[in-house]
């Protein structure tokens, strides 16, 4: 289903040319949970958001269900981002203005596939129903997670993208709102790549990639 | 997806409406000082298109009498068997009306350029004693004459056939002929037939519309400095809107949204927010003109004895412009934004607070656009020519005394906080100086707005004083009389020599001097001259010179025009050139005059009679009633000196009411400025406040440090617009006045109404302060506590 071959990126600084990803190949089937591990500036972060289509590798592909998301133009990937990819931050990002039930209902819309009893039974599920009507303002750093969370997955994405989910959450909360994402992922049979420094969260996924000065070690 | 990206954006404006209240407000009010001044210049300039439609005024050569307004049928008669082409004409006011009799069979304008519905045929000219006239007018008429509304007829104007007018005046006489284009050759000289009369061109009858061009213009450049205030506060709420929505544009367009569609929406979303303020100023605008439009009214008749409509039309002209620039000021600020949208990195984080405190790099351009600015404006205080340029050198002066303001007060604030001992005030001093960026374009809203009100209101206070000074000298005497003919100034001059009073017999006659239309004044050269005439340069002995008619006395608008000096010569006539011996200062009068002797007056207008006369008395009353006995002037005719002086300045203060107006809804604007700039800045200022909080100051001293903050910048901005609006001054009464007016007035210096401006400014800004610090005193401490949470 996603298929990243000899990608390579680097960034230009003041010294030169910086290479954050060197060559790096990976493949992931449907239903399947990866975890990308390594140290801070090993390039893990920049390989997810190639994935999603938000940077453009220098070269090197990525397929998602066959298609080159780096031969997109920015329409297509943008629609790649609506219909079939989801995101999750360590940030949560969501949109201050707009309340718990639009957040969850927003890239479902965006995509035009909103399926109410779904977006109820995520709520649900993530224990976020009694939140809808608030702002996110008013919800503690867990809750805003799980309302990231059933954003991304009210869509029916057919891969997620997670960039270290519970990095912001204490570790009880991190560990429950991990559980209900993987859950949920299960449920829906949807590809998993989560980017961590946790081990405990690396462990809990199918495999572990780990990267290193820009390779896969 | 459009419709779900379109809720998301707006609904940044839902949560936060101080927001788009400063957006659409700033957008409102700008418009609306703009739209209102055009609207207010829309409808003088239509009023002077339906005045030269209806009164043909600058069309057709007229031949008038030489002297008096009036011309014996008989002439016209005359003149018709002759084989002139004339077209009779008489002008009369009845009460504030001015009524037009014409002919409507030989008048080359048909019957005053007017259309009639074929359908109301009971209205139709020739029906007796109608007139016809606007509904204003028709108003003012009351029950004097029977009037047939028609909006074609200019305001103040009324209409009717010459008979009509005739009878309703009691006149049987004329006023003008309207000479025809084309005219039949070999017809009889005019000095042989009429020699009574002189041929007026067509192009010597001042055009009403070029004439009040300076006024308008002044009007404009207000309208103009307004609508740059409100734009400062719409580019700021844009400005702190799109930092805000980094991060919500970012998810939106992490989560699918292509950037060209996210681009073309927030440009959608943006300019149909703007169109629902500017459409708001427009309302604001229309209420504004219809407020103000009175007194411009008053001023054109007053200053050009242009007629303009009291009723405001709802003209395209206006609200349309008004609208246009409105959203091309918002399409200006929107652009750049819209320009970093586009090439911001998807992944940038939002960061409004550091947008608000990026002024380190903002400073450093502003210094180098400032210093360029100012030293444009100097270049163009040397080589400005033309009224064009010198309000090209005003936006320089300006924009950059407005972009050097923020970097002065930095510095300001520097050596301040240098010098602060207690640790609370080099915080204060300090964190002042941080929030400058983002109170500095409100700042300099104010700093506009203030240096406005200290230029104009220099240049009104220079103006009444030189204007008294020159009416002390002007108004001399205590009575002045008008005659209508030679007999009663030969009779009137008879009487006042033979009661031994010293009269002063005023002729004047039109002329073309150095090839524009001008005045020549025959004066009796007395000791009333000589001892209050002041000059603005001249020999030693001028008046003796005029006196001997070896020279004459040109006034300030001539000698500027003509480029003339003290020594320089003038043609007069064919015959005669005389040189220069003074230039006198001559306010309120657009034309060019000479003032010679009354021998050398009579030599070049021998039939000219003495129209005008002033007389020194010690009891003018006394001296009223006995000329009205003794030589049967009428009561009105004659004017003492108080009453002449009391019209002169009704008519001055009237032309300043609307900039005095307009001088308030300036410093208005600046104020809500500064209001929207410190409640939009207010939520951001929060996690600068929990700190200080925290370790003892309470929130009602921190809101009261907010205030004093306010009011301390309010004086610095004080400070800097005092020399900033004197040289505003300066260029007004030194430049913009002889290139508008033709002439130059001195400039004094009124300290008590500067610092009565400023207590007005400071009070005006701490009102503006109040609310934001009385919201931060009221912040929970939850709120406070808030910065300090991990989980936020």
């Amino acid at each position: 289903m996603l298929t990243i071959k000899s990608v390579e990126k680097s960034y230009l600084h003041e010294d030169g040319r910086i290479p954050v990803l060197q060559g790096v190949s990976l493949a992931l089937d449907q239903g399947q949970t990866l975890a990308l591990t390594g140290e801070s500036g090993s390039g893990k972060s920049t390989l997810l958001h190639i994935t999603a289509g938000l940077e453009a590798p220098d070269a090197g592909s990525v397929h998602v269900f066959g298609k080159d998301i780096t031969a997109m133009d920015d329409s297509g990937r943008a629609a790649m981002r609506r219909r079939d990819i989801a995101l999750v931050f360590q940030q949560f990002n969501l949109i201050p203005s707009l309340t718990v039930g639009a957040n969850i209902s927003f890239q479902a819309a965006l995509a035009g596939k909103v399926d109410t009893a779904h977006v109820t039974a995520l709520a649900e599920a993530l224990g976020l129903s009694d939140q809808l009507s608030k702002y996110p303002e008013a919800l503690s750093g867990g809750q805003q997670q799980r309302v990231a969370i059933a954003r991304a997955l009210a869509a029916g994405p057919k891969l997620l993208l997670a960039d270290e989910p519970t990095g912001n959450l204490d570790e009880k909360t991190g560990a429950t709102v991990l559980e209900q994402m993987l859950e949920l992922v299960q449920q829906s049979g949807t590809a998993l790549m989560v980017v961590t420094h946790s081990p405990k969260v690396a462990a809990r996924m199918d495999r572990t990639l780990e990267l290193s000065g820009g390779k896969v070690v | 997806m459009i419709r779900t990206c379109l809720i998301a954006l707006l609904s940044h404006w839902r949560r936060n409406p101080v927001q788009l209240f400063a957006y659409l407000a700033g957008l409102a009010i700008a418009t609306a000082l703009w739209s209102g001044v055009q609207a207010i210049n829309s409808e003088a300039r239509a009023s002077y298109d339906a005045a030269a439609a209806t009164l043909g005024e600058g069309r057709f050569d007229r031949l008038i009498p030489k002297q008096g307004n009036a011309i014996a049928q008989d002439t016209y008669v005359t003149l018709r068997r002759a084989g002139w082409l004339v077209s009779p004409a008489l002008d009369v006011r009845l009460g504030d009306v001015r009524v037009i009799g014409v002919e409507p069979v030989t008048s080359p304008t048909g019957f005053a350029g007017l259309t009639f519905a074929e359908e109301t045929p009971a209205l139709m000219p020739g029906e007796p004693d109608l007139l016809f006239a606007n509904a204003e007018t028709a108003a003012a008429l009351g029950d004097r004459a029977r009037v047939s509304v028609n909006e074609n007829v200019a305001p103040g104007v009324a209409v009717g056939d010459i008979g009509t007018v005739q009878r309703l005046s009691g006149r049987d006489d004329l006023s003008t002929l309207v000479l025809l284009p084309e005219q039949p050759i070999g017809r009889p000289d005019l000095e042989t037939i009429a020699p009574g009369l002189r041929l007026q061109p067509s192009q010597q009858v001042a055009d009403v519309a070029q004439l009040t061009d300076s006024f308008h213009l002044n009007l404009t450049a207000f309208g103009l400095l307004s609508f740059a205030v409100g734009l400062f506060i719409v580019h700021a709420t844009i400005g702190l809107a799109f930092e805000q929505r980094r991060g919500m544009i970012r998810t939106i367009r992490a989560l699918g949204v292509p950037l060209r569609t996210l681009v073309t929406l927030i440009t959608v979303e943006m300019l149909g927010l703007a169109a629902i303020g500017a459409a708001l100023g427009i309302v604001m605008g229309y209420v504004i003109a219809a407020l103000l439009l009175p007194d411009v009214a008053a001023t054109l008749r007053g200053l050009y004895g242009a007629e303009v409509s009291g009723t405001l039309g709802f003209r395209a002209e206006w609200w349309l412009s008004g609208f246009l620039l409105a959203m091309l000021g918002t399409a200006i600020a929107l652009a750049g934004r819209i320009w970093q949208i586009a090439r911001m990195p998807l992944l940038a984080s939002a960061r409004p607070r550091a947008w608000v405190m990026s002024g380190a790099t903002r400073f450093g351009v502003q210094s180098v656009a400032a210093l360029g600015l100012l030293s444009t404006a100097v270049l163009l205080v040397v080589f400005a020519d033309g009224l064009i340029p010198v309000f090209a050198l005003l936006g320089c002066l300006l924009i950059g005394g407005a972009l050097a303001l923020p970097v002065l007060a930095s510095y300001a604030l520097r050596l301040i906080e240098a010098r602060a001992s207690q640790p609370i005030w080099q915080w204060f001093w300090a964190d002042t100086r941080q929030q400058l960026p983002g109170l500095s374009l409100a700042l300099m809203a104010l700093l506009l707005a203030v240096s406005a009100n200290v230029g104009v209101s220099t240049m009104v206070s220079s103006f009444r004083l030189t204007f008294v000074g020159f009416l002390d000298q002007r108004l001399a005497p205590e009575l002045f009389a008008r005659v209508d003919n030679a007999e009663q100034s030969v009779q009137l001059e008879a009487y006042l020599i033979a009661q031994g009073i010293e009269t002063l017999p005023l002729r004047s006659a039109s002329a073309k001097i150095e090839g524009r239309p001008a005045q020549v004044f025959g004066v009796r050269v007395g000791p009333t001259y000589r001892n209050n005439w002041a000059f603005l340069a001249e020999e030693s002995d001028a008046w003796d010179r005029v006196e001997r008619g070896e020279a004459l006395i040109a006034n300030e608008q001539l000698a500027r025009r003509s480029d003339l000096r003290v020594g320089d010569s003038i043609e007069i006539s064919p015959d005669l050139t005389l040189p220069i011996a003074a230039v006198v200062g001559d306010y309120g009068n657009p034309e060019g005059q000479v003032v010679v002797s009354e021998e050398v007056f009579a030599t070049l207008y021998p039939d000219n009679y003495a129209a005008q006369f002033a007389m020194r008395t010690g009891d003018a009353p006394a001296l009223r009633a006995k000329i009205v006995e003794q030589v049967g002037l009428p009561e009105n005719a004659m004017i003492n000196q108080g009453a002449i002086k009391a019209l002169s300045m009704e008519v001055f203060e009237r032309t300043f009411s609307v900039t005095a107006a307009l001088n308030v809804l300036t410093l208005g604007v600046a104020t809500f400025a500064i209001l929207m700039s410190l409640l939009t800045l207010a939520d951001l200022r929060v996690p600068q406040l929990a700190p200080v909080w925290t370790i003892g100051v309470t929130r009602a001293t921190l809101g009261r440090l907010e205030l004093c903050r306010a009011v301390g910048l309010g004086v610095l901005v004080f400070a800097c617009a005092i020399p900033l609006g004197l040289a505003l001054a300066w260029i007004l009464l030194a430049l913009v006045n002889v290139e508008a007016f033709g002439w130059q007035l001195p400039m004094f210096l009124f300290p008590l109404d500067y610092l009565q401006l400023g207590a007005y400014a400071l009070v005006a800004v701490a009102l503006a302060a109040a609310w934001p610090a009385w919201r931060l005193i009221r912040t929970p401490p939850a709120a406070l506590l808030k910065v300090f949470a991990h989980e936020r």
